[in-house]
């Protein structure tokens, strides 16, 4: 019992050499102090995002169509009429909120990626909620996007069970330090949230392969639902997707954010969000913490001329390079 | 890490200046540290409102006395532009204001103050003239005679005789009963009952004393003579459950207030209970409210009631910064706790999260059907609002025909906060499932829960109400939290895997 609490007493300690990044310090340190509150809205509406990413030359999913007022709902069945999958997004949800998938349809029916179909009606609603801002934080009005669907890489089969596996790096001052795959699973519902149940892939950014995997905080060497063995992951096209990654940095100027990126089997890496304040499981998922890395980025001189994304993955594939750590499982 | 330098420095005066200010109102006040070594004084505030037609007014107020368990130390009547005086009719006191011309709507007040003194002398004058003929036609008379007859039986002596008759008159299937409330109140039943019986007792208007109460209305009541003593008789509660101490403010029953001149007149009664040394208590007429007398307690009453809650609500603030940034602990709405904890004083604890989960449970339900009907959200959280309402009320209407008095207090749950907490639990429920929600909405019961306690603590409900000065330490607490940068508790299990290896 005591020394239990001893040990307790110690984590503290034993994190903090560990250099494990806190929901408090990150607010403090990084989310308050690299970025400017007004550039927020950039990333908090996924239609601005949108159009600086183009602006930019970084691909992101294809536009089917935006629906702005409650009269226009019903065009809906209308707008994806040539589209065989699509995504009806509100623009500034957050968190994965919202996000209604459609793999097939006769705009009767519409066929979600469970299989399960849903109705005109139900697709209706889904659309008028994300107007009405049930998704948007603080209950805004929103206008509701929607895309292409995504199909994803071959080389991702197995690896994820209903959804579309995503990748999540974070950027720090434009330099990628940390990178992982989100990995929907049975238990997460085909969402890639981590506190959902999905799988957390750390990934090496040296060469995009995975280091060690989590699923509900604990370390797994399987992926729960299709048994794949999860350390054979790697992820194609890996330079490109950092410096895609790394660009958001000049389309934003925000010092510290998460980038969700996936693979399209066609159109290669894809932009799919920003965010301003990602979440910390990352470290989890990478078994160690992001303080050595971000400090290591933010005493790093900086020359006249800030160096171009490619410069930038150059020196973190050199600097942040890690060996698996499935071994050790 | 220079800018630092000049927030500490302010968050040191801050705290610097905290204590002054509190050591100074010790000293100079004499306000002890700790509620204990106190005596209690109830200020109680009539508030008299009415409207002037332009020529002379008279008004006269029924004014209370020393009674048992009381003893009134001050009296006050503030109303400017008029004459007052204190007169002592064969009807008890009476403060009578006066002024050759006024018009519009006018406000006056009385101010009292009572000692609390279990050693006041009791009034024990025995009624000095015979009971008055009861005034009821012959059917009634006959039902009262039958009441009383029943009553006579069951009863031993006065005090048992008058419960029973209580008893009697609260039983909705009495024939009789039914018939006598026809055409009288129940209070006036009671004295007409008592009357046939030959029963010595009169009417008086009575306040309840609650610490905080504003606009509260005379109740009235009836004394009886029991051969040695006055005892007072609610009509409404025969049980001897949890009450509030009385105060008679009318002893003669002539009229609480009688007006000349004026219209829409209006009564209501404010009161605060304060703790004051025993220094001060002797001494307390002597301190003049000075000008330089800046805190709180120079506010009219009213105000001083709602500050007292005020007051509490920094401590609340506190303990949410330190639950979320030191503990780690989720709630749904950030300062919701705080507010249902400030209904929770209101109601008691174990009232307050029963009706708190019935509430928010149902709601719920209903809200899950609502979702299907596809409304928009303004119009959804409307119908929501409606919905709790609708439930407090059937609520409180099956707890008062079960007779649970307690499921009365409902009535304090803030309605809209309510009901944006269900809208948000329902919502994290279809996306997050039903284990965010009992996480979020368990967090924000266990806040609550831990505000309530500090709320209803009677050092810091003491400490609060009487150094304003805290409020500054309270600030500077809060603003030192808000720079930790440590980890939080929950984190240290979240992230304990990393620990490992």
């Amino acid at each position: 019992m005591l020394s239990t609490l001893i040990d307790l007493a110690k984590i503290p300690s034993r994190l903090k050499s560990k250099g494990v990044l806190g929901m408090n310090q990150r607010n403090h340190a990084f989310i308050g102090r690299y970025n400017d509150r007004a550039k927020y809205p950039l990333v908090d509406d996924k239609l601005k995002t949108k159009i600086i990413a183009q602006r930019h030359g970084a691909t992101t999913p294809e536009m089917i169509g935006v629906i702005r007022n409650q009269a226009e709902v019903k065009l809906i069945h209308d707008m994806v009429k040539d589209w065989p999958g699509f995504v009806i997004k509100p623009a500034q949800g957050s968190g994965g909120k919202g996000i209604l998938v459609i793999v097939d349809h006769d705009q009767q029916r519409y066929k979600k990626p469970s299989g399960n179909e849903t109705s005109r009606q139900e697709v209706e609603r889904h659309v008028s909620n994300v107007l009405s801002g049930l998704f948007s934080l603080g209950g805004k009005t929103d206008v509701a996007i929607v895309e292409n669907l995504i199909l994803f890489d071959d080389c991702f089969d197995g690896f994820t069970y209903e959804g579309v596996p995503d990748v999540r790096i974070i950027v720090f001052k434009g330099y990628p330090v940390m990178a992982m795959m989100r990995c929907s699973t049975a238990a997460s519902d085909g969402k890639a949230n981590l506190h959902q149940g999905a799988v957390g892939v750390g990934l090496d950014i040296a060469s995009g392969k995975a280091i060690r995997a989590v699923q509900f905080e604990k370390p797994l060497t399987h992926h729960p639902d299709t048994k794949v063995d999860l350390s054979t992951l790697v992820v194609p096209d890996w330079r490109r997707l950092l410096e895609l990654a790394c660009s958001a940095w000049e389309m934003t100027g925000l010092g510290y954010m998460g980038t969700d990126m996936v693979l399209d089997r066609t159109k290669g890496p894809m932009v799919l969000e920003l965010n301003a304040r990602p979440g910390l499981s990352i470290q989890i998922a990478n078994g160690t913490g992001l303080i050595p890395r971000l400090r290591h980025i933010e005493n790093l001189e900086v020359p006249i001329k800030y160096p171009t994304p490619e410069q930038r993955v150059e020196y973190c594939v050199q600097q942040f390079s890690t060996e698996t750590k499935f071994n050790y499982m | 890490m220079t800018s630092k330098v000049p927030f500490y420095i302010a968050v040191i005066a801050l705290v610097i200046i905290g204590i002054a200010m509190s050591i100074i109102r010790h000293q100079t006040y004499n306000v002890p540290w700790v509620p204990g070594e106190t005596r209690q004084i109830w200020d109680i505030e009539a508030r008299i409102e009415f409207t002037a037609r332009g020529k002379e007014v008279k008004a006269s107020l029924a004014a209370p006395s020393t009674q048992s368990g009381y003893t009134l130390i001050n009296e006050s009547a503030s109303s400017p532009g008029y004459g007052i005086s204190y007169n002592s009719t064969s009807s008890g006191r009476r403060i009578e204001w006066t002024i050759r011309e006024a018009s519009g709507p006018q406000t006056i007040y009385y101010r009292s103050q009572f000692l609390v003194d279990e050693n006041t002398k009791r009034d024990v004058t025995p009624p000095s003239q015979p009971m008055p003929e009861p005034k009821l036609p012959s059917l009634e008379l006959s039902a009262g005679k039958a009441l009383v007859e029943l009553a006579r039986q069951r009863s031993a002596d006065n005090s048992s005789f008058t419960r029973e008759l209580i008893k009697a008159l609260n039983e909705p299937e009495s024939q009789n009963a039914s018939l006598l409330l026809h055409t009288n109140n129940k209070t006036n039943a009671l004295y007409a009952l008592l009357s046939i019986a030959e029963i010595p007792s009169r009417i008086v208007g009575v306040i309840e004393l609650e610490d905080g109460r504003r606009r509260q209305n005379v109740q009235q009541m009836i004394e009886v003579w029991t051969g040695e003593d006055w005892q007072l008789f609610s009509i409404s509660a025969t049980q001897d459950g949890k009450q509030h101490p009385l105060l008679i403010w009318d002893q003669s029953n002539v009229s609480l207030l009688d007006l000349m001149g004026g219209s829409n007149s209006r009564v209501a009664f404010s009161m605060i209970a304060r703790n004051i040394s025993p220094t001060e208590a002797t001494e307390s007429k002597a301190e003049a409210d000075g000008l330089l007398n800046f805190s709180i307690h120079s506010l009219p009453l009213e105000e001083q009631a709602m500050f007292k809650t005020i007051m509490m609500i920094p401590i609340g603030a506190l303990i949410v910064v330190f639950l979320r940034i030191i503990v780690g602990l989720k709630t749904s709405g950030t300062f919701m706790p705080v507010l249902i904890a400030v209904a929770f004083v209101q109601t008691q604890l174990v009232t307050g999260i029963v009706g708190f989960l019935l509430i928010v449970g149902v709601g719920l339900i209903i809200r899950s059907y609502l979702s299907r009907l596809n409304l928009l959200l303004v119009a959804r959280i409307s119908a929501v609002i409606i919905t709790v309402i609708l439930i407090i009320s059937i609520f409180t209407v099956v707890a008062f025909k079960v007779g649970l008095t307690e499921g009365l207090s409902i009535t304090f749950f803030p309605m809209i906060i309510l009901s944006w907490t269900i809208e948000r639990m329902s919502i994290l429920w279809e996306e997050e499932g039903g284990k965010e929600v009992m996480l979020q909405g368990g967090g924000s019961l266990i806040t609550a829960i831990l505000v309530y306690i500090a709320m209803t603590n009677e050092y810091l409900q003491h400490l609060t109400f009487n150094f304003v000065g805290l409020q500054l330490i309270v600030l500077a607490g809060i603003l030192v939290l808000g720079t930790y940068t440590g980890y939080r508790l929950t984190e240290l299990r979240r992230f304990k895997p990393l620990v490992k290896d």
